[in-house]
Protein backbone atom coordinates (compact mmCIF):
# COMPACT_ATOMS: atom_id res chain seq x y z
CA UNK A 1 0.00 0.00 0.00
CA UNK A 2 1.22 3.41 -1.03
CA UNK A 3 -0.42 6.75 0.07
CA UNK A 4 0.23 9.22 -1.82
CA UNK A 5 -0.39 12.66 0.25
CA UNK A 6 1.08 15.31 -1.91
CA UNK A 7 -0.06 15.35 -5.55
CA UNK A 8 -3.81 13.93 -4.25
CA UNK A 9 -4.06 16.89 -2.18
CA UNK A 10 -3.22 19.17 -5.11
CA UNK A 11 -5.30 17.36 -7.53
CA UNK A 12 -8.55 17.82 -4.68
CA UNK A 13 -7.43 21.82 -5.01
CA UNK A 14 -7.04 22.10 -8.51
CA UNK A 15 -10.12 23.87 -9.36
CA UNK A 16 -9.73 26.67 -6.47
CA UNK A 17 -5.80 26.71 -7.60
CA UNK A 18 -7.20 27.47 -10.89
CA UNK A 19 -9.79 30.12 -10.12
CA UNK A 20 -7.48 32.08 -8.43
CA UNK A 21 -4.73 32.14 -11.23
CA UNK A 22 -7.43 33.47 -13.81
CA UNK A 23 -8.58 36.33 -11.04
CA UNK A 24 -4.94 37.21 -10.67
CA UNK A 25 -4.72 37.40 -14.23
CA UNK A 26 -7.45 39.88 -14.78
CA UNK A 27 -6.79 42.20 -11.98
CA UNK A 28 -5.28 44.55 -14.08
CA UNK A 29 -8.29 44.83 -16.70
CA UNK A 30 -10.45 45.85 -13.17
CA UNK A 31 -8.87 46.83 -10.42
CA UNK A 32 -6.98 50.50 -10.06
CA UNK A 33 -2.94 51.19 -10.45
CA UNK A 34 -3.02 51.45 -7.19
CA UNK A 35 -4.55 48.24 -5.66
CA UNK A 36 -2.42 46.30 -8.58
CA UNK A 37 1.17 47.85 -6.62
CA UNK A 38 -0.33 47.03 -3.66
CA UNK A 39 -0.62 43.28 -4.92
CA UNK A 40 2.36 43.04 -6.24
CA UNK A 41 3.97 44.03 -3.63
CA UNK A 42 2.49 41.21 -1.06
CA UNK A 43 3.28 38.67 -3.40
CA UNK A 44 7.00 39.51 -3.67
CA UNK A 45 6.85 39.50 0.07
CA UNK A 46 5.12 36.63 -0.65
CA UNK A 47 8.30 35.18 -2.60
CA UNK A 48 10.17 36.28 0.49
CA UNK A 49 8.71 34.91 2.95
CA UNK A 50 8.53 31.41 1.12
CA UNK A 51 11.69 30.86 1.02
CA UNK A 52 13.03 32.63 4.19
CA UNK A 53 10.35 29.85 5.76
CA UNK A 54 12.10 26.98 4.40
CA UNK A 55 14.77 27.99 7.28
CA UNK A 56 12.30 29.26 9.72
CA UNK A 57 9.23 26.78 9.56
CA UNK A 58 11.34 23.99 7.88
CA UNK A 59 14.18 23.65 9.47
CA UNK A 60 13.66 25.40 12.69
CA UNK A 61 16.03 28.16 12.49
CA UNK A 62 15.27 31.60 13.68
CA UNK A 63 16.88 34.36 11.29
CA UNK A 64 16.76 37.71 11.95
CA UNK A 65 18.38 38.90 9.33
CA UNK A 66 16.47 37.80 5.88
CA UNK A 67 15.90 41.39 4.81
CA UNK A 68 19.55 41.57 3.58
CA UNK A 69 18.57 39.07 0.90
CA UNK A 70 16.01 40.94 -0.37
CA UNK A 71 17.86 44.66 -0.05
CA UNK A 72 20.88 42.98 -1.58
CA UNK A 73 18.60 41.40 -4.60
CA UNK A 74 17.33 45.26 -5.29
CA UNK A 75 20.57 46.97 -4.54
CA UNK A 76 21.49 44.67 -8.05
CA UNK A 77 19.90 46.30 -11.04
CA UNK A 78 20.36 49.61 -9.10
CA UNK A 79 24.28 49.30 -9.07
CA UNK A 80 23.89 47.84 -12.60
CA UNK A 81 21.86 50.81 -13.67
CA UNK A 82 24.11 53.58 -11.93
CA UNK A 83 27.35 51.54 -12.44
CA UNK A 84 27.46 49.43 -15.82
CA UNK A 85 24.53 51.31 -17.76
CA UNK A 86 22.79 47.97 -18.03
CA UNK A 87 18.98 47.97 -17.78
CA UNK A 88 18.20 44.59 -18.84
CA UNK A 89 15.48 42.61 -16.48
CA UNK A 90 17.24 39.37 -17.61
CA UNK A 91 20.68 40.57 -16.36
CA UNK A 92 19.38 42.16 -13.38
CA UNK A 93 16.93 38.76 -12.33
CA UNK A 94 20.60 36.71 -12.75
CA UNK A 95 22.52 39.01 -11.12
CA UNK A 96 19.99 39.36 -8.30
CA UNK A 97 19.58 35.81 -7.98
CA UNK A 98 23.58 35.29 -8.12
CA UNK A 99 24.46 38.12 -5.85
CA UNK A 100 21.96 37.20 -2.74
CA UNK A 101 22.90 33.49 -3.18
CA UNK A 102 26.23 33.84 -2.64
CA UNK A 103 26.23 35.62 -0.17
CA UNK A 104 23.65 33.76 2.05
CA UNK A 105 26.05 30.71 1.11
CA UNK A 106 28.60 32.46 2.69
CA UNK A 107 26.56 33.72 5.92
CA UNK A 108 24.77 30.72 6.03
CA UNK A 109 28.00 28.75 5.92
CA UNK A 110 29.00 30.66 9.31
CA UNK A 111 25.48 31.08 10.58
CA UNK A 112 24.59 27.48 10.72
CA UNK A 113 27.71 26.49 13.22
CA UNK A 114 25.53 27.77 15.76
CA UNK A 115 21.81 27.16 16.78
CA UNK A 116 19.35 29.17 18.88
CA UNK A 117 20.03 32.36 19.71
CA UNK A 118 23.50 32.41 18.62
CA UNK A 119 21.98 31.90 14.91
CA UNK A 120 19.60 33.97 15.32
CA UNK A 121 21.95 37.14 16.77
CA UNK A 122 24.53 36.57 14.10
CA UNK A 123 22.61 36.71 11.41
CA UNK A 124 20.90 39.96 12.91
CA UNK A 125 24.61 41.06 13.04
CA UNK A 126 25.21 40.25 9.18
CA UNK A 127 22.24 41.77 7.95
CA UNK A 128 23.23 45.26 9.66
CA UNK A 129 26.77 45.11 8.49
CA UNK A 130 25.46 45.22 5.26
CA UNK A 131 22.86 47.98 6.25
CA UNK A 132 25.63 49.79 7.26
CA UNK A 133 28.07 49.39 4.45
CA UNK A 134 24.71 50.87 2.27
CA UNK A 135 24.08 53.52 4.45
CA UNK A 136 27.28 54.42 5.20
CA UNK A 137 29.33 54.63 1.67
CA UNK A 138 27.52 57.49 0.68
CA UNK A 139 29.15 58.26 -2.46
CA UNK A 140 29.07 54.80 -3.40
CA UNK A 141 25.38 53.78 -2.27
CA UNK A 142 23.98 57.43 -1.83
CA UNK A 143 23.45 56.35 1.53
CA UNK A 144 19.54 56.54 2.67
CA UNK A 145 18.93 58.73 -0.40
CA UNK A 146 18.96 55.51 -2.00
CA UNK A 147 19.48 54.71 -6.01
CA UNK A 148 17.09 55.11 -8.72
CA UNK A 149 15.78 52.38 -10.77
CA UNK A 150 14.64 52.90 -14.08
CA UNK A 151 11.95 50.41 -16.15
CA UNK A 152 14.33 48.24 -17.75
CA UNK A 153 14.19 46.44 -20.93
CA UNK A 154 12.84 42.59 -21.80
CA UNK A 155 14.80 40.99 -24.11
CA UNK A 156 16.80 43.70 -25.53
CA UNK A 157 13.38 45.75 -26.24
CA UNK A 158 12.43 49.31 -24.21
CA UNK A 159 9.05 49.52 -22.51
CA UNK A 160 7.60 53.07 -23.89
CA UNK A 161 5.08 53.03 -21.27
CA UNK A 162 4.69 55.45 -18.06
CA UNK A 163 5.71 53.83 -14.49
CA UNK A 164 2.32 53.69 -13.73
CA UNK A 165 0.92 51.65 -16.86
CA UNK A 166 4.00 49.68 -16.42
CA UNK A 167 3.22 48.28 -13.31
CA UNK A 168 -0.17 47.88 -14.07
CA UNK A 169 0.87 46.14 -17.19
CA UNK A 170 4.24 44.11 -17.97
CA UNK A 171 5.39 44.27 -14.98
CA UNK A 172 2.66 42.72 -12.85
CA UNK A 173 2.53 39.54 -15.19
CA UNK A 174 6.19 39.49 -14.72
CA UNK A 175 5.47 39.17 -11.21
CA UNK A 176 2.58 36.97 -10.92
CA UNK A 177 4.76 34.78 -13.35
CA UNK A 178 7.26 34.57 -11.56
CA UNK A 179 5.30 34.04 -8.30
CA UNK A 180 3.16 31.22 -9.41
CA UNK A 181 6.80 29.25 -10.60
CA UNK A 182 8.61 29.86 -7.11
CA UNK A 183 5.47 29.58 -5.00
CA UNK A 184 5.58 25.58 -7.26
CA UNK A 185 8.92 25.24 -6.71
CA UNK A 186 8.72 26.34 -2.98
CA UNK A 187 5.77 23.33 -2.39
CA UNK A 188 7.69 21.08 -4.52
CA UNK A 189 10.55 21.60 -1.83
CA UNK A 190 8.40 21.29 0.90
CA UNK A 191 7.18 17.46 -0.63
CA UNK A 192 10.76 16.65 -1.56
CA UNK A 193 12.94 14.33 0.23
CA UNK A 194 15.08 17.10 0.35
CA UNK A 195 12.11 19.13 2.61
CA UNK A 196 11.14 16.06 4.21
CA UNK A 197 14.78 15.71 6.19
CA UNK A 198 14.82 19.50 6.94
CA UNK A 199 11.71 18.81 8.72
CA UNK A 200 13.25 16.18 10.24
CA UNK A 201 15.53 18.38 11.18
CA UNK A 202 13.72 20.87 12.89
CA UNK A 203 12.12 17.88 14.96
CA UNK A 204 14.96 16.35 16.42
CA UNK A 205 18.25 17.31 15.03
CA UNK A 206 20.16 14.97 16.98
CA UNK A 207 18.45 12.33 16.13
CA UNK A 208 18.96 12.44 12.69
CA UNK A 209 22.78 13.03 12.68
CA UNK A 210 22.58 9.55 13.68
CA UNK A 211 20.45 8.44 11.13
CA UNK A 212 23.50 9.38 8.56
CA UNK A 213 22.59 13.07 7.85
CA UNK A 214 25.11 16.07 7.94
CA UNK A 215 22.88 18.37 9.50
CA UNK A 216 24.85 21.63 9.46
CA UNK A 217 25.73 20.78 5.65
CA UNK A 218 21.59 20.14 5.01
CA UNK A 219 20.96 23.40 7.22
CA UNK A 220 23.44 25.58 4.97
CA UNK A 221 21.91 24.12 1.44
CA UNK A 222 18.22 25.69 3.46
CA UNK A 223 19.81 28.82 4.04
CA UNK A 224 21.40 29.63 0.45
CA UNK A 225 18.19 28.46 -0.97
CA UNK A 226 15.86 31.11 1.41
CA UNK A 227 18.39 33.56 -0.04
CA UNK A 228 18.15 32.59 -3.40
CA UNK A 229 14.11 33.58 -3.15
CA UNK A 230 14.89 36.61 -1.46
CA UNK A 231 17.34 37.55 -4.28
CA UNK A 232 14.52 37.24 -7.06
CA UNK A 233 11.44 39.02 -4.96
CA UNK A 234 14.16 41.96 -4.12
CA UNK A 235 15.20 42.64 -7.91
CA UNK A 236 11.40 42.40 -8.83
CA UNK A 237 10.46 45.11 -5.63
CA UNK A 238 13.68 47.36 -6.63
CA UNK A 239 11.51 47.66 -10.13
CA UNK A 240 8.79 48.04 -9.21
CA UNK A 241 9.51 50.63 -6.34
CA UNK A 242 11.79 52.56 -8.88
CA UNK A 243 14.48 53.28 -6.17
CA UNK A 244 15.79 51.03 -3.22
CA UNK A 245 18.02 52.21 0.41
CA UNK A 246 19.03 51.04 2.87
CA UNK A 247 15.89 50.19 5.03
CA UNK A 248 15.25 47.17 2.71
CA UNK A 249 18.07 45.37 4.51
CA UNK A 250 17.02 46.86 7.80
CA UNK A 251 15.95 44.64 10.75
CA UNK A 252 13.02 45.66 11.52
CA UNK A 253 11.59 44.36 7.84
CA UNK A 254 13.49 41.02 9.05
CA UNK A 255 11.24 40.40 12.02
CA UNK A 256 8.17 41.36 9.29
CA UNK A 257 9.02 38.60 7.69
CA UNK A 258 9.08 36.64 10.69
CA UNK A 259 5.90 38.20 11.83
CA UNK A 260 4.78 37.20 8.32
CA UNK A 261 5.18 33.33 8.69
CA UNK A 262 3.94 33.60 12.35
CA UNK A 263 0.93 35.11 11.17
CA UNK A 264 0.12 33.22 7.91
CA UNK A 265 1.31 30.04 9.68
CA UNK A 266 5.19 28.72 10.09
CA UNK A 267 4.15 25.09 9.83
CA UNK A 268 2.07 24.91 6.96
CA UNK A 269 3.30 25.05 3.57
CA UNK A 270 0.68 28.17 2.25
CA UNK A 271 1.13 30.09 5.70
CA UNK A 272 4.16 32.41 4.33
CA UNK A 273 2.22 32.99 1.39
CA UNK A 274 -1.25 33.55 2.71
CA UNK A 275 0.63 36.19 5.94
CA UNK A 276 3.00 38.00 3.21
CA UNK A 277 -0.40 39.42 1.51
CA UNK A 278 -2.45 39.90 4.65
CA UNK A 279 0.66 41.85 6.53
CA UNK A 280 0.87 44.18 3.27
CA UNK A 281 -3.06 44.84 3.27
CA UNK A 282 -2.77 44.83 7.36
CA UNK A 283 -0.07 47.38 7.67
CA UNK A 284 -1.10 49.57 4.78
CA UNK A 285 -4.48 50.15 6.07
CA UNK A 286 -3.61 50.72 9.40
CA UNK A 287 -1.28 53.07 8.74
CA UNK A 288 -3.52 55.07 6.59
CA UNK A 289 -6.25 54.43 9.91
CA UNK A 290 -3.73 55.89 12.67
CA UNK A 291 -0.46 56.97 13.14
CA UNK A 292 0.17 54.38 15.68
CA UNK A 293 -0.33 51.45 13.12
CA UNK A 294 2.39 49.71 14.97
CA UNK A 295 -0.08 49.36 17.42
CA UNK A 296 -2.82 47.30 15.11
CA UNK A 297 0.09 45.42 13.81
CA UNK A 298 1.59 44.88 17.94
CA UNK A 299 -1.89 43.85 19.12
CA UNK A 300 -2.80 41.82 16.16
CA UNK A 301 0.92 39.82 16.68
CA UNK A 302 0.13 39.10 20.99
CA UNK A 303 -3.58 38.23 19.73
CA UNK A 304 -2.18 36.09 17.08
CA UNK A 305 0.40 34.02 19.14
CA UNK A 306 -1.97 33.57 22.44
CA UNK A 307 -4.62 32.52 20.74
CA UNK A 308 -3.92 31.27 17.21
CA UNK A 309 -0.21 30.06 17.92
CA UNK A 310 -0.16 28.04 14.90
CA UNK A 311 -0.98 31.00 12.74
CA UNK A 312 -4.10 31.48 10.31
CA UNK A 313 -3.36 28.19 8.29
CA UNK A 314 -2.18 26.14 10.93
CA UNK A 315 -5.67 26.99 12.61
CA UNK A 316 -7.44 26.11 9.30
CA UNK A 317 -5.66 22.88 9.21
CA UNK A 318 -6.58 21.93 12.38
CA UNK A 319 -9.74 22.95 11.68
CA UNK A 320 -10.00 20.77 8.47
CA UNK A 321 -8.25 17.52 10.45
CA UNK A 322 -10.54 17.45 12.93
CA UNK A 323 -13.41 17.21 10.39
CA UNK A 324 -12.15 14.50 8.53
CA UNK A 325 -11.20 12.72 12.08
CA UNK A 326 -14.69 13.50 12.78
CA UNK A 327 -16.12 11.76 9.48
CA UNK A 328 -13.87 9.33 9.97
CA UNK A 329 -15.07 8.39 13.69
CA UNK A 330 -19.02 8.52 12.23
CA UNK A 331 -17.90 6.08 9.65
CA UNK A 332 -16.30 3.50 12.37
CA UNK A 333 -19.90 3.42 14.12
CA UNK A 334 -22.01 3.03 11.38
CA UNK A 335 -20.10 0.02 10.14
CA UNK B 1 35.13 -14.91 11.17
CA UNK B 2 32.55 -15.69 13.98
CA UNK B 3 32.47 -12.53 16.05
CA UNK B 4 30.55 -9.91 14.18
CA UNK B 5 31.24 -7.40 17.83
CA UNK B 6 34.54 -7.98 20.16
CA UNK B 7 35.23 -5.48 22.92
CA UNK B 8 38.39 -6.00 24.44
CA UNK B 9 39.06 -4.63 28.07
CA UNK B 10 36.90 -1.45 27.79
CA UNK B 11 37.78 0.77 30.42
CA UNK B 12 35.63 4.29 30.72
CA UNK B 13 36.38 5.90 34.17
CA UNK B 14 34.31 9.01 35.22
CA UNK B 15 36.80 10.54 37.91
CA UNK B 16 36.33 8.29 40.69
CA UNK B 17 33.61 6.34 39.06
CA UNK B 18 34.47 3.04 37.25
CA UNK B 19 31.66 2.81 34.93
CA UNK B 20 33.00 0.43 32.84
CA UNK B 21 36.52 -1.51 34.22
CA UNK B 22 37.79 -3.84 31.76
CA UNK B 23 34.87 -5.40 29.81
CA UNK B 24 35.25 -8.14 27.57
CA UNK B 25 32.62 -9.64 25.07
CA UNK B 26 31.88 -10.55 21.97
CA UNK B 27 28.60 -11.30 20.00
CA UNK B 28 28.36 -13.79 17.44
CA UNK B 29 26.26 -12.87 14.13
CA UNK B 30 23.00 -12.85 14.10
CA UNK B 31 22.23 -13.47 17.88
CA UNK B 32 19.62 -11.50 20.55
CA UNK B 33 21.70 -11.11 23.40
CA UNK B 34 20.61 -9.43 26.40
CA UNK B 35 22.45 -7.79 29.34
CA UNK B 36 21.29 -7.23 32.45
CA UNK B 37 22.80 -5.95 35.93
CA UNK B 38 22.33 -3.57 38.88
CA UNK B 39 21.95 0.06 38.17
CA UNK B 40 25.47 1.53 37.67
CA UNK B 41 26.82 -1.66 36.37
CA UNK B 42 28.03 -0.19 33.13
CA UNK B 43 25.18 -1.35 31.13
CA UNK B 44 24.47 1.92 29.07
CA UNK B 45 28.35 3.20 29.18
CA UNK B 46 29.32 0.15 27.31
CA UNK B 47 26.46 0.85 24.81
CA UNK B 48 27.86 4.04 24.33
CA UNK B 49 31.35 3.19 24.39
CA UNK B 50 30.23 0.62 21.20
CA UNK B 51 27.90 3.20 19.27
CA UNK B 52 30.73 5.84 19.57
CA UNK B 53 28.72 8.13 22.29
CA UNK B 54 32.17 8.23 24.53
CA UNK B 55 35.64 7.04 23.77
CA UNK B 56 36.71 4.41 26.02
CA UNK B 57 40.04 5.41 28.24
CA UNK B 58 41.48 2.07 27.22
CA UNK B 59 40.35 -1.01 24.73
CA UNK B 60 39.00 -1.83 21.87
CA UNK B 61 35.96 -1.90 19.71
CA UNK B 62 36.22 -4.52 16.90
CA UNK B 63 33.22 -4.52 14.66
CA UNK B 64 33.55 -7.21 11.61
CA UNK B 65 36.89 -7.23 12.19
CA UNK B 66 37.64 -3.49 11.54
CA UNK B 67 38.44 -1.30 14.75
CA UNK B 68 36.14 0.93 15.56
CA UNK B 69 37.15 2.17 18.81
CA UNK B 70 37.77 5.52 17.23
CA UNK B 71 35.25 6.28 14.77
CA UNK B 72 32.25 9.01 15.10
CA UNK B 73 29.02 7.63 15.65
CA UNK B 74 28.24 8.95 12.05
CA UNK B 75 30.71 6.50 10.54
CA UNK B 76 29.64 3.37 12.70
CA UNK B 77 26.39 4.22 11.39
CA UNK B 78 27.47 4.02 8.03
CA UNK B 79 29.22 0.63 8.67
CA UNK B 80 26.18 -0.72 10.15
CA UNK B 81 25.99 0.02 14.28
CA UNK B 82 22.77 1.54 14.83
CA UNK B 83 21.15 2.26 18.31
CA UNK B 84 17.84 2.83 20.03
CA UNK B 85 17.32 5.00 23.34
CA UNK B 86 16.12 4.40 26.42
CA UNK B 87 13.91 7.61 26.39
CA UNK B 88 11.87 7.70 23.35
CA UNK B 89 14.07 10.14 20.33
CA UNK B 90 11.93 10.42 17.45
CA UNK B 91 10.50 13.54 15.10
CA UNK B 92 7.10 13.98 17.02
CA UNK B 93 5.75 16.72 14.38
CA UNK B 94 6.03 14.35 11.55
CA UNK B 95 4.12 11.53 10.71
CA UNK B 96 5.07 8.02 12.01
CA UNK B 97 5.42 7.40 7.73
CA UNK B 98 7.95 10.71 7.01
CA UNK B 99 9.52 9.29 10.39
CA UNK B 100 10.98 6.31 8.75
CA UNK B 101 10.95 7.61 5.63
CA UNK B 102 13.29 10.25 6.80
CA UNK B 103 16.16 7.50 7.88
CA UNK B 104 15.43 5.42 4.50
CA UNK B 105 15.68 8.28 2.43
CA UNK B 106 18.96 9.27 4.50
CA UNK B 107 20.50 5.71 3.68
CA UNK B 108 19.81 5.63 0.37
CA UNK B 109 21.33 8.63 -0.21
CA UNK B 110 17.76 10.41 -1.45
CA UNK B 111 17.73 12.87 1.31
CA UNK B 112 19.64 15.77 -0.66
CA UNK B 113 17.10 15.77 -3.97
CA UNK B 114 14.71 18.96 -3.54
CA UNK B 115 13.12 19.20 -6.93
CA UNK B 116 11.06 16.15 -6.96
CA UNK B 117 8.05 14.74 -4.85
CA UNK B 118 9.12 12.44 -2.14
CA UNK B 119 5.73 10.59 -3.02
CA UNK B 120 7.48 9.65 -6.53
CA UNK B 121 9.59 7.26 -4.86
CA UNK B 122 7.33 4.71 -4.64
CA UNK B 123 9.57 1.87 -3.36
CA UNK B 124 11.07 4.44 -0.35
CA UNK B 125 7.27 4.30 0.86
CA UNK B 126 6.60 0.84 0.27
CA UNK B 127 10.22 -0.32 2.20
CA UNK B 128 8.98 1.98 5.14
CA UNK B 129 5.24 0.53 5.17
CA UNK B 130 6.97 -2.86 5.09
CA UNK B 131 8.53 -2.48 8.03
CA UNK B 132 6.09 -0.43 9.76
CA UNK B 133 3.70 -3.40 8.95
CA UNK B 134 6.24 -5.53 10.58
CA UNK B 135 6.13 -3.09 13.82
CA UNK B 136 2.44 -3.20 13.92
CA UNK B 137 2.22 0.31 13.02
CA UNK B 138 1.06 0.83 9.64
CA UNK B 139 -2.49 1.96 10.82
CA UNK B 140 -0.43 4.85 12.58
CA UNK B 141 1.41 5.28 8.95
CA UNK B 142 -0.44 9.17 8.76
CA UNK B 143 -0.75 10.06 12.45
CA UNK B 144 1.66 12.48 14.08
CA UNK B 145 4.68 10.23 15.76
CA UNK B 146 3.65 12.58 19.54
CA UNK B 147 -0.35 11.14 19.04
CA UNK B 148 0.71 7.46 19.32
CA UNK B 149 0.79 5.68 22.74
CA UNK B 150 4.46 4.90 24.22
CA UNK B 151 4.31 1.58 23.54
CA UNK B 152 4.35 2.32 19.78
CA UNK B 153 6.53 5.06 20.14
CA UNK B 154 9.55 2.45 21.73
CA UNK B 155 8.75 0.58 18.38
CA UNK B 156 8.65 3.08 16.48
CA UNK B 157 12.45 4.15 17.59
CA UNK B 158 13.20 0.66 17.11
CA UNK B 159 11.90 1.25 13.52
CA UNK B 160 13.97 3.90 13.03
CA UNK B 161 17.29 1.95 13.62
CA UNK B 162 15.94 -0.38 11.58
CA UNK B 163 15.49 1.30 8.90
CA UNK B 164 19.16 2.27 8.51
CA UNK B 165 19.58 -1.33 7.91
CA UNK B 166 22.25 -2.22 10.66
CA UNK B 167 24.08 -4.78 11.15
CA UNK B 168 24.17 -4.28 14.60
CA UNK B 169 21.41 -3.14 16.52
CA UNK B 170 21.91 -1.88 20.61
CA UNK B 171 18.34 -1.25 22.51
CA UNK B 172 19.03 0.96 25.48
CA UNK B 173 16.08 -1.12 27.63
CA UNK B 174 13.44 -0.78 24.78
CA UNK B 175 10.65 -1.68 26.65
CA UNK B 176 11.41 1.21 29.78
CA UNK B 177 8.40 3.19 30.54
CA UNK B 178 6.08 0.05 28.99
CA UNK B 179 3.74 -0.84 31.29
CA UNK B 180 4.44 -4.51 32.93
CA UNK B 181 1.30 -5.48 31.18
CA UNK B 182 2.42 -4.56 27.62
CA UNK B 183 5.78 -5.27 28.13
CA UNK B 184 6.67 -8.90 26.74
CA UNK B 185 4.12 -7.54 23.20
CA UNK B 186 6.24 -5.13 22.90
CA UNK B 187 9.48 -7.28 23.06
CA UNK B 188 7.69 -10.18 21.16
CA UNK B 189 7.36 -7.51 17.92
CA UNK B 190 11.22 -6.37 18.58
CA UNK B 191 12.99 -9.55 18.69
CA UNK B 192 10.55 -11.67 15.75
CA UNK B 193 11.88 -8.16 13.47
CA UNK B 194 15.36 -8.70 14.56
CA UNK B 195 14.83 -12.14 13.90
CA UNK B 196 13.73 -12.25 10.79
CA UNK B 197 15.70 -9.58 9.44
CA UNK B 198 19.12 -11.68 10.71
CA UNK B 199 20.41 -8.37 12.67
CA UNK B 200 22.32 -9.02 15.47
CA UNK B 201 21.06 -7.50 18.92
CA UNK B 202 22.33 -6.50 22.15
CA UNK B 203 19.74 -5.21 24.40
CA UNK B 204 19.74 -3.66 27.74
CA UNK B 205 16.64 -4.91 29.72
CA UNK B 206 15.87 -4.11 33.39
CA UNK B 207 12.86 -6.68 33.85
CA UNK B 208 15.46 -10.02 34.50
CA UNK B 209 12.71 -12.18 33.32
CA UNK B 210 11.81 -10.39 30.22
CA UNK B 211 15.89 -10.73 29.39
CA UNK B 212 15.98 -14.04 30.27
CA UNK B 213 13.31 -15.24 27.97
CA UNK B 214 14.25 -13.15 25.21
CA UNK B 215 17.93 -13.49 24.85
CA UNK B 216 19.71 -16.05 23.29
CA UNK B 217 22.29 -14.81 25.42
CA UNK B 218 23.03 -13.21 28.40
CA UNK B 219 25.55 -11.26 29.63
CA UNK B 220 25.64 -10.20 33.20
CA UNK B 221 27.17 -7.13 34.16
CA UNK B 222 28.92 -6.13 37.82
CA UNK B 223 30.43 -2.85 38.73
CA UNK B 224 32.11 -2.22 35.41
CA UNK B 225 32.70 -5.80 34.30
CA UNK B 226 31.21 -9.00 32.68
CA UNK B 227 30.64 -11.75 35.03
CA UNK B 228 28.95 -13.90 33.28
CA UNK B 229 27.76 -14.99 29.71
CA UNK B 230 26.32 -17.72 28.27
CA UNK B 231 22.73 -19.08 27.67
CA UNK B 232 19.96 -18.22 29.81
CA UNK B 233 19.27 -21.46 31.63
CA UNK B 234 23.16 -21.71 32.28
CA UNK B 235 23.89 -18.50 33.47
CA UNK B 236 21.26 -18.84 35.79
CA UNK B 237 23.19 -21.10 37.75
CA UNK B 238 26.11 -19.03 37.93
CA UNK B 239 26.75 -18.59 42.07
CA UNK B 240 27.63 -14.79 41.16
CA UNK B 241 24.71 -14.38 39.04
CA UNK B 242 22.65 -16.13 41.84
CA UNK B 243 24.44 -13.46 44.63
CA UNK B 244 22.57 -10.64 42.46
CA UNK B 245 19.23 -12.10 42.84
CA UNK B 246 18.82 -13.40 39.39
CA UNK B 247 19.17 -16.87 39.83
CA UNK B 248 15.70 -18.74 39.37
Amino acid sequence: MVIKIGPSVLRARLPILMIIIILLFIVPLVAPSYQIFLLSYGLLLAITALGYNILFGQTGLLSFGHAAFFGLGAYAPAFLTHYAGIRSLEVWIISSIIFATLVAAVIGYLCVRYTKIYFGLLTLAFSMLFYALLYKFYWVTRGDDGLYVPIPSILGFSIPLSKSAYISGPLYYIIIVTSLVLFAFGWVIYNSPFGKTLQAIRENSARIEFLGIPVKRYKWYAFTLSGFFGGIAGCLFGILNGHVNPMALHWIFSGEIVFMCVLGGHRVFLGPIIGAILFTYLKTYAITLTVYWQIILGSSLIALVLLFPGGIMGWAERLMRKRSQGERKSLDVHT
Amino acid sequence: MTFILECENLKKYFGEVHAVDGADLQLRREETTSIVGPNGAGKTTLINLITGWLTPDTGKVIFDGRDITHRSPHDRVKLGVTRSFQLVNLCDGLSVLDNIRVAILARRRLAGIFFSLVDRYGYVSDEAFQLLKQLGLEDHANELATTLPHGDKKLLDVGLALATQPKLLLLDEPTSGVSTREKSGVMDIIVSVVRDRKVTTLMIEHDVDLAFSYGTNVIVMSQGTVIATGKPGEVRKIPEVVALGYGE
